[in-house]
């Protein structure tokens, strides 16, 4: 039986599929678990199904097939109230009409939790988001990044194993944003609640996860932690959605031994991780990232191949240094250097080569 | 002088220039030309005000004129009460002084005066009016002033016919407009401008008409009376009958005022004809009965003290009979009580007004909430043709609507006929469902419907669907997080379409007019009633501005406990 939950499973998809017309799926066979205690995101572009997940495992739509189970319990035909998940909203969707205190009273209020009990969670609860002077304001009076936070509060108040959150960040400015993803990285670690979280911003995805789901067209393309979504994306479209990419056209001509020598469109030679490709002849796309190009031939091992480049644009951003390059055909070869000492500030016409350690570069489907 | 003034600004200590726009240290900020900067900024926006204004205008002007000035001057109408005093000027005038309390009757001088003040009133017709106006107050009075003004002549035409018996000249108008009229000696213009004045505010018209006639100055000194009846009689023949005085017997009133005053008259102070016509007529043995008894033999009312009472209870310029009126109280001598029983109406219609308004807002809400959750709701598609259904009834004439109803509704109608079809109700014993409250309640319902889901729906429209499920996954069952989330916020909806629906069904009139049978009018009803059939406009303007003030205490409760500025209509 080809059964993906194990004992330590807390959330499962079991192969579940979603459609809302009858004609497309807006979810594909979507199998996943998660363990207690993990923050697991879902990450993807709009309209990749990843919301509609969230919404399913929420209770607010149902799978159109498949099994989804919440503790080793299905809880496809449990209904939103009764699953005991909190949830965080993309607009916050604080109640207008009552005060902070009364929001967080809210969920226990319908749980039937005593006036003492109540008042000490609440506090409890504001304590944890730094919010305990605001309990008697109303939402409207707060800030959004306040807001939030008594959203946050909101939804851990009555104690749930499990919080959804629905690009709660997505609203606020850069860098209140930050700083809300390390605070709720570490209340959810320090809680030890398992965390769903949704959201299209890739930075957040990678600084705020034990494991990235990237959903898209309706199927997660890749399930790893951030590292390891990021240095070895298993196929082009993680590839190119994580991160700054460079990406050369080129076929296959040679797999072995878990190297492949792949031939670039322009006629040279270069090493590569084969990842999704299986044949010789098989046209792939090759990703490097830019700071893993190497410029410095002694840094790279003997015998690495190397490409001729031409310096096209060189932007000063501070901490790094981003050359543009043209490298085989492509003007849009981007290396990225820090900005140390001894780093040498490249000239626009200036001819160099490149190259980069075989395992930093992946051979995908073209 | 300008040049001294600048002079006298160089002669004194020299200022220092203020650098334009400098902060000075006190004073107005100024603008680049020096002058104070918020002139020059009132300066600038005039232009711009000026220019709206004029835009405005038009609306502004048709407003004013066709709508503002109209209903002040009716609602005026409920205080107004000037017709006593400029029908029975003289009346009114010495009744002040008389003390109802003591039991007695007034004296001989207020019936003499009452006397005149009817003469000219049953000449110019305005007694009945008059009759009209105190019979709100007690009834059978205008009865009274019917049969006085008949029978008010008999005395003043015996005494013409003894005059002009006695002195044929006194048939001829031409022999009083000489003994009368100033000609060429010295004239009382003040006792004309105050008859014309007078007279004026009997017809309730300016009377500007240019006349010639001015009274005698020594005939008004000795005849005070006489001068008096006949000025106004000579104002009232040119302005009211556009007649020339010269050419017209005066009232006979004239001849009972002379051969009243000429036996006491001094006729030393006339010029010689003047006296000699009067020596004539002081010869006319005339006895001038008492005026008591001359009105108590018209109607014995005058002879009792009642007339008296109501008169002069209600002789001042402004009353509050009409609002007493309508809340069913009065004004008495005896002070302020309420109406007989059988004639209390109108209470239990502004009561049967409010409430039914009140039933019709509730069931506006009650059916209306569904509606308007469905339309913020559904998919658009949807929403839009179940919008065009509720918008339809404003598509249709209200009088097609009002009459369906009736179609609907009556014993011998469609649902009653379905009932006694399907054997629910047997065919003797028909459900009343119309011409009573129930018809008014559902009529008025379906009529006033799409205002209460209009601003519910608006509302409901800018409650985003992620505060009901933010309500349910955090343990709320379905109908808590309706009722604790998102009803409260739903509210300002039903609380503007409340107003909305209860300020236009408490002045509502077609519908009940129409449905309402007896037992199912409102008050609005009454008001038109009161306008067109039975002319009491006081009572109709108190009635309606009572009305407006209970739609104004209410709304200012509604802004204390709900706010104003929580109503949404869009």
């Amino acid at each position: 039986m080809a059964n993906t939950s194990t004992d330590a499973a807390f959330v499962e998809f079991e192969r579940v599929q979603k459609s809302y017309d009858g004609v497309n799926l807006v979810v594909k066979d979507l199998n996943l678990s998660m363990p207690r205690g993990e923050f697991l995101t879902m990450l993807g572009p709009s309209g990749s199904g990843k919301t509609t997940c969230l919404m399913m495992l929420a209770g607010f739509e149902t799978a159109t097939h498949g099994d989804i189970r919440l503790g080793g319990t299905s809880i496809n035909n449990i209904p939103p109230h009764k699953r005991g998940i909190g949830m965080v909203f993309q607009n916050y969707a604080l109640f207008p009409h009552m005060t902070v205190a009364e929001n967080l009273a809210f969920p226990l209020e319908v749980r039937k939790i005593g006036k003492s009990q109540r008042e000490e969670k609440i506090h409890r609860a504001l304590g944890m988001v730094q919010m305990n002077d605001f309990a008697g304001r109303r939402p409207t009076q707060l800030s959004g990044g306040q807001q939030q936070r008594i959203a946050l509060a909101r939804a851990l108040v009555f104690e749930p194993e499990l919080v959804l959150m629905d690009e709660p960040l997505g609203a606020l400015d850069k860098q209140l944003r930050e700083t809300l993803q390390f605070e709720i990285t570490n209340l959810a670690h320090d809680l030890g609640i398992t965390v769903v979280y949704v959201t299209h911003d890739q930075t957040e995805a990678l600084t705020m996860s034990d494991r990235v789901a990237v959903f898209e067209n309706g199927r997660i393309q890749q399930l790893a932690p951030p590292d390891q979504l990021y240095e070895k994306p298993e196929n082009s479209f993680v590839a190119q959605f994580i991160g700054e990419n460079n990406t050369l056209m080129g076929e296959i001509k040679e797999i072995s031994n878990g190297t492949a020598v792949v031939q670039l469109d322009g006629g040279d030679l270069i090493d590569a991780v084969p990842v999704n490709v299986t044949k010789v002849g098989e046209r792939t796309r090759v990703s490097i990232r830019p700071e893993r190009v190497e410029m410095n031939k002694d840094r790279l091992m003997p015998g690495a191949k190397t490409l001729k480049a031409e310096v096209l644009e060189f932007i000063y951003m501070g901490d790094i240094f981003r050359t543009r390059l043209r490298v085989a055909g492509s003007d849009e070869f981007v290396i990225k250097t820090r900005n140390a000492p001894d780093q040498e500030r490249l000239t626009p016409g200036t001819q160099i080569e490149i190259g980069w350690l075989p395992e930093d570069c992946r051979a995908l489907d073209a | 002088m300008s040049n001294a003034k600048d002079d006298d600004a160089v002669a004194g200590p020299v200022p220092v220039a203020p650098v334009p726009n400098a902060p000075t240290e006190s004073g107005p900020v100024l603008a680049a030309d020096g002058t104070p900067l918020k002139r020059s900024l009132s300066r600038a926006l005039r232009r711009q005000k000026g220019r709206a204004l004029l835009l405005v205008a038009p609306l502004l002007i048709f407003v004013l004129v066709t709508f503002i000035i109209p209903i002040g001057s009716m609602l005026f109408r409920s205080v107004e009460n000037d017709i006593v005093s400029n029908t029975l000027p003289y009346t009114v005038q010495r009744l002040a002084s008389w003390e109802a309390e003591s039991g007695n009757l007034p004296s001989e001088d207020v019936y003499k005066a009452m006397y005149d003040d009817l003469f000219v009133a049953a000449e110019a017709k305005r007694h009945t009016r008059l009759g009209s106006r105190l019979n709100y107050e007690q009834t059978g009075i205008s009865s009274l002033f019917r049969q006085s003004g008949r029978g008010v002549d008999d005395l003043a035409g015996d005494a013409a016919d003894a005059l002009e018996d006695a002195v044929p000249a006194f048939g001829e108008g031409e022999t009083w407009y000489a003994l009368m009229d100033a000609g060429s000696g010295e004239g009382n213009t003040t006792l004309l401008s105050n008859m014309r004045d007078r007279i004026g505010r009997l017809n309730d018209s300016a009377a500007s008409a240019e006349m010639d006639f001015v009274p005698s100055a020594e005939i008004a000194a000795v005849l005070p009376r006489t001068a008096r009846t006949y000025t106004e009689w000579a104002v009232y023949t040119v302005t009211e009958d556009e007649r020339n005085p010269a050419e017209r017997d005066p009232w006979e009133l004239v001849s009972l005022a002379l051969l009243e005053e000429l036996p006491t008259a001094d006729l030393s102070g006339l010029s010689a004809e003047r006296a000699a016509l009067l020596q004539q007529a002081q010869a006319v043995d005339f006895n001038v009965p008492s005026y008591r008894e001359t009105l108590a033999e018209i109607d014995e009312e005058w002879g009792t003290v009642t007339p008296w009472e109501t008169i002069q209870t209600h002789s001042s310029k402004y009353t509050a009979g009409y609002f007493l009126n309508a809340i069913d109280a009065q004004k008495t001598p005896d002070g302020y009580e309420w109406q007989p029983e059988e004639k209390q109406i109108l209470l239990t219609l502004f009561g049967r007004t409010l409430f039914m308004s009140l039933m019709i807002t509730g069931s506006c809400i009650l059916l209306g909430y569904p509606v308007a959750w469905l339309l913020a709701n559904l998919p658009a598609y949807k929403a839009n043709l179940l919008m065009i259904l509720v918008l339809l009834p404003f598509w249709t004439s209200l009088l097609v609507r009002t009459s369906a109803w009736k179609v609907m509704l009556q014993s011998q109608g469609v649902i009653n006929d379905v009932l006694v079809w399907i054997g629910l109700v047997d065919d003797a014993n028909r459900l009343v469902m119309i011409n009573n409250q129930f018809g008014t309640i559902v009529a008025m319902t379906h009529i006033l419907l799409p205002f209460m889901i209009l601003p519910m729906y608006s509302v409901m429209q800018t409650v985003p669907p992620s505060y009901l499920r933010a309500a349910k996954s955090l343990g709320a069952t379905n109908w808590t997080a309706f009722w604790r989330v998102y009803f409260p916020q739903s509210v300002p909806g039903i609380g503007a379409g409340s107003i909305l629906v209860f300020i236009l069904s408490i002045g509502y009139y077609i519908t009940p007019e129409i449905v309402g049978g007896t037992s199912g009018v409102f008050i609005s009803n009454r008001i038109a009633y009161h306008i067109s059939s039975s002319l009491n406009w006081g009572l109709a303007a108190a009635l309606g501005t009572i009305l407006l003030a209970v739609v104004l205490v209410l709304y200012w409760c509604y802004d204390r406990i709900v706010g104003i500025d929580n109503v949404k209509l869009g």
